[in-house]
């Protein structure tokens, strides 16, 4: 005995096939919640953390150490020792951090691996897999502002200039307080683990990956840049930890630099 | 070991309908598809459930177990809580045909849309010549079983019934990323990608990577490599500019 009956509509026809009739927006049983909780939680630390140091505009450079939030400093106002290159004469209030940090803010907002966790995470589109999301419009990265995130190549270029800036600091910080080279700190320390993790994380990105051989379509025709693909995409598989390792430690860095530079800490010599 | 498990099964047609409660027997060993073909032997034989492999291989038994869009045939059954409802529903992006058997004509029509692979004019088929390098990355996603958990999971269409007709969804595009990475083709496929199959509707949650039974890498490896592509000629002035003023060479 069938349970299921054919509807009918009124001209006598049976009627358009629709999607199944489904109350409730999911029926995941699992706690598929707590992933972009957890994202959200982690993700707004750092934006809260990374706002008050990048207006606080102190407590950023201890002689050899600079806080990668504030490098380069390209204010007049920067401590001596810490500008690079000809600063420009801004205002002491004005904070150097607010001229840099659109960079590694853009390239990490517009990466492929963020973009996945903020919008799942903040603007739940959607929350989980096969949870509804809560908006009666969807378009995509189709219009602006969104569009803009297929200019995610331009600040992986920039992001590469920032690299190459922080590992400089790395190296300059194989010196003592007096400026003499040949010693090492735990801040020097920080930095290269600072650094190293930064190029991990670029050089994993996905537009590093296009760049480097994904464009291509006979591989067999550029075996030098075969070979680098290969090892970006090798890299690739892990961008989502890279992301999260280098985001948080680049926070742990400049904290570290707040912490030496504010006194509360003495920055440890190894030699 | 055997027991007596709840299943609640949506029952309908044309997508009205249903959940229905039923306590059927569980063997050691067994698949959701098992017990589904078990309710339809002992107690409704009018259940309507595609199936054909029970291998996860032809991608036919797509439904949604405890809300997740999986393969019935690969859900085994020792991964619930005995006694526990395990709830199955068709996909719920597609039309309903009856029970759990959904009309995924609409990735037909889309695969449709995109033409088939053009090899150069003056190439015959016995001639193909390929070095195992250039076509490795296509070969993952001839790997597809055609099951669409994928489509059937993406956001854009699943909960934007009114984008069906801009967004192709994930199988459709990445059979064009595949085209459009082979060494052989000859068209250049990524305007078509963005303009009419809808590649910027895909805000890359990974949720087609995360339900593809062939552990496909779907996004990583097929959507991004296409939106990087679309961007080299949409979206890259310096690209832009640079084969107009022919600075760059063809990337071959």
């Amino acid at each position: 005995m069938s349970s299921v009956t054919t509807p009918v509509s009124t001209d006598g026809q049976p009627p358009k096939r629709k999607r199944a009739e489904i109350g409730v927006k999911t029926l995941r049983t699992d706690r598929y919640w707590v992933q972009p909780l957890v994202t959200f939680i982690a993700l707004m630390l750092f934006v809260i953390y990374s706002t008050w140091r990048a207006f606080m505009n102190a407590d950023y450079f201890y002689e050899p150490l600079i806080s990668p939030f504030y490098s380069p400093c390209l204010s007049t106002a920067c401590p001596p020792g810490s500008s690079f290159w000809t600063p420009l004469d801004l205002p002491v209030a004005f904070s150097p951090a607010l001229l840099i940090l659109i960079f590694p803010l853009g390239f990490r907002l517009t990466c492929y691996y963020y973009r996945k966790s903020y919008y799942r995470a903040f603007w739940q589109s959607p929350p989980a897999c096969a949870v509804a999301e809560p908006h009666g419009k969807y378009t995509g990265e189709t219009r602006f502002p969104l569009i803009f995130q297929n200019a995610h190549r331009y600040f992986f270029y920039a992001g590469l200039a920032f690299n190459a800036l922080l590992t400089y600091d790395a190296i300059i910080a194989f010196r003592n307080h007096e400026g003499q080279w040949g010693h090492a700190s735990v801040g020097t320390l920080v930095l290269i683990l600072n650094a190293a993790f930064l190029w991990f994380y670029s050089l994993s990105c996905h537009s590093c990956r296009h760049a480097i051989g994904g464009r291509l379509k006979n591989f067999s025709k550029h075996p030098a840049r075969y070979k680098m693909w290969t090892w970006v995409s090798k890299l690739n598989g892990n961008h989502m930890r890279y992301a999260w390792i280098s985001m948080v430690f680049v926070a742990f860095t400049d904290f570290y630099v707040y912490l030496v530079a504010s006194g509360k800490i003495t920055n440890f010599y190894f030699f | 070991m055997t027991y007596t498990a709840n299943f609640r099964v949506w029952r309908g047609i044309g997508g009205e309908g249903e959940l229905q409660d039923y306590t059927v027997e569980v063997n050691e060993g067994e698949v959701v598809l098992d017990v589904i073909h078990r309710i339809q032997a002992t107690q409704e034989p009018d259940l309507g459930v595609r199936w054909n492999c029970k291998a996860g291989k032809c991608g036919s038994c797509s439904a949604e177990i405890n809300g997740k869009p999986r393969l019935m045939c690969m859900t085994r059954m020792n991964t619930f809580e005995e006694g526990a409802p395990v709830t199955v529903t068709p996909m719920r992006t597609f039309p309903v045909i009856r029970d759990l058997v959904t009309d995924v004509s609409f990735n037909y029509e889309k695969g449709r849309q995109v033409p088939a692979f053009s090899p150069p004019k003056d190439l015959k088929p016995g001639d193909f010549r390929m070095q195992q390098k250039d076509v490795e990355r296509s070969q993952e996603f001839r790997k597809c079983i055609e099951c669409f958990l994928c489509t059937n999971t993406c956001h854009a269409v699943r909960d934007h019934e009114e984008n069906v007709k801009f967004f192709a969804g994930p199988r459709v595009l990445m059979r064009t990323a595949e085209l459009d990475m082979h060494p052989l083709d000859t068209l250049d496929r990524r305007r078509m990608a963005q303009d009419e199959l809808g590649l910027g509707y895909c805000n890359i949650t990974k949720c087609c990577t995360e339900v593809c039974p062939e552990h496909i890498h779907i996004t990583d490896n097929a959507l991004i490599p296409l939106k990087e592509r679309v961007a080299d000629l949409k979206y890259d002035p310096l690209r832009w500019l640079g084969n107009k003023i022919r600075v760059r060479g063809k990337d071959d």
